[in-house]
């Protein structure tokens, strides 16, 4: 018996729980989007390429165009529409609004998810490609530009507002407590 | 994008015997790559197994000291993991190096392995390729070629291998653990990818049906000074045109111990064995590093757009090592 192509699942989103029937084609991508009306996440290439479609899933970020709908359920999924504390918009929002990081403002919802992750990997003491010595005893290096540019690379910006994003991020992570200010500078 | 059914399996043997259910049927980890092929109809499975929540996303000690890595561990939480960092840090570089931290947190150890590759001849159902569609033909060869293999590549396919990770586990002779419906079953990272031949389209040495459970690191004291170094036509992000995992171990100023495998130059990590081999028991200096990189590359067969590689691999070779030496001679 050929297997069933579709299934009712139960996204969990931002707190809400919700039950939709999917075809196992969609990707989380267009669920919300399309089914519901969650349209923050934006679709840019449709590869994984991007990064304008950034989301967390169980708190880690991940590009929502290469994950199936089917796939997410039972996950803790947080997109754009999530990451503010009712009218208190998160740090990385208002550093982004303070400092301009964007102009068309298209890849800012992937950009804004993906720097909230960003500034978590490092607090956590995840190393990156920039990190001369990976080895644990070396300690991770600040939040500074070359690190931020290296970790936010999977987030194309074609308006080319890098300098500002790159500030944008230094400077939530220094609000959000897990930068030493004199490292930024 | 064809119609496909879905079944998420818990356990090994669960999972193994879904696959089995059903013909055209792949096993779907992080889907960074699978699900960005079915988009453009390169795969066309019937039926995905959701293997990212069975138990294999740990990371610990073997009894001999080696490190046992479960297939579902995800490239971040590997590259982030201590024992890796210490003991194989040039593992650790090389994850890092590969794709964006979104990608790195979806992917997975089994799914690095099996990664296809990204000729934009395979990835484009128009244009024949013998990797995709055997007998077809392969139009890279007389076509758009600069990132394509200088080593070990047939007329029959020369596309490269993509992975970052697999470039270090080969040269710290990982050994991967697969389980059928057969039974468990391993296979040397030297054996894992066989060599192009005539036959592009078989890219492992798995059996059907197999499912990758794990990869394990022998112990390697060497390993512990190690590098990996990525050179690509941008300074992130994107896959290499060149790459290098390197080990030495140096006394007295002469080779006691290295390790080295180049990547995006052949259809598979190529170990440098014959460079090894010079090196070994001689002075570790330029001179013996550009000798052995020569060594190795002598059988390299550049096409019209791609001998630039050669000259990139021996750079690489040379100034790896040499790194490799200022840092253990401290």
């Amino acid at each position: 018996m050929a297997p069933s192509t579709s299934s009712a699942i139960t996204l969990n989103i931002n707190g809400e729980k919700y039950t939709l029937p999917v075809d196992h084609r969609t990707t989380l991508l267009d669920a919300l989007r399309e089914r519901l009306d969650l349209t923050g996440s934006k679709k840019g290439c449709d590869q994984g390429q991007c990064g304008a479609c950034t989301v967390l899933l169980d708190g880690r970020r991940a590009v929502s165009c290469l994950q199936l709908a089917v796939a997410a359920e039972g996950r803790v999924i947080t997109t754009i529409e999530g990451v503010a504390d009712g009218e208190q918009l998160h740090p990385v929002q208002q550093a982004f609004l303070d400092l301009d990081g964007f102009q068309c403002g298209y890849c800012t919802p992937g950009q804004i998810c993906s720097a909230i992750a960003v500034i978590e990997e490092h607090a956590a003491g995840w190393p990156s490609a920039a990190t001369d010595d990976v080895r644990p005893e070396a300690g991770v290096p600040a939040l500074g530009a070359e690190e931020i540019r290296e970790r936010m690379s999977g987030n194309l910006c074609r308006c080319g507002a890098y300098v500002s994003i790159v500030q944008a991020v230094a400077q939530a992570a220094e609000a959000t407590g897990t930068q030493d200010k004199e490292a930024v500078a | 994008m064809r119609e496909f059914g879905y079944e998420r399996a818990f356990g090994v043997s669960e999972a193994v015997a879904l696959l089995g259910s059903a013909p055209d049927a792949r096993f779907l980890g992080g889907g960074t790559n699978l699900v960005d092929l079915m988009k453009a109809g390169v795969e066309r499975p019937a039926l995905l197994v959701d293997v990212r929540e069975l138990p294999l996303d740990g990371v610990g000690f073997t009894g001999g000291g080696g490190l046992r890595i479960g297939a579902t561990v995800t490239n971040s939480d590997l590259a982030a993991h201590p024992e890796v960092r210490r003991h194989h840090p040039a593992l650790a570089q090389a994850v890092l190096a590969g794709a964006s931290g979104q990608l790195r947190n979806m992917a997975t150890v089994g799914g690095n392995l099996l990664q296809r590759t990204r000729c934009g001849y395979f990835t484009d159902i128009s244009k024949p390729c013998n990797k995709r569609s055997p007998g077809s033909g392969c139009p890279a060869v007389d076509g758009e070629h600069h990132n394509h293999a200088i080593l070990g590549a047939s007329a029959r396919c020369i596309a490269t291998h993509p992975s970052d990770m697999a470039v270090a586990l080969a040269a710290f002779d990982a050994v991967i653990s697969y389980e059928t419906a057969d039974g468990p079953g391993e296979l040397p990272m030297s054996e894992f990818y066989p060599p192009v031949g005539d036959t592009p389209h078989i890219e492992t040495a798995l059996p059907p049906g197999a499912l990758i459970t794990g990869v394990t690191l022998p112990p390697s004291p060497v390993a512990a000074h190690s590098r990996y170094r990525k050179v690509r036509e941008r300074a992130s992000y994107a896959f290499a045109i060149g790459s290098i995992a390197a080990a030495l171990d140096v006394r007295d100023g002469v080779v006691r111990e290295v390790r080295l495998a180049l990547g995006a130059v052949a259809s598979r990590p190529w170990r440098a064995r014959a460079a090894e081999q010079a090196l070994i028991g001689g002075p570790a200096n330029a001179e013996a590093f550009a000798a052995a990189a020569d060594a190795e590359l002598a059988a390299a067969e550049p096409l019209p757009d791609n001998g630039y590689k050669v000259t990139l691999m021996r750079s690489l070779v040379v100034a790896v090592l040499t790194e490799l030496t200022e840092e253990v001679s401290r």
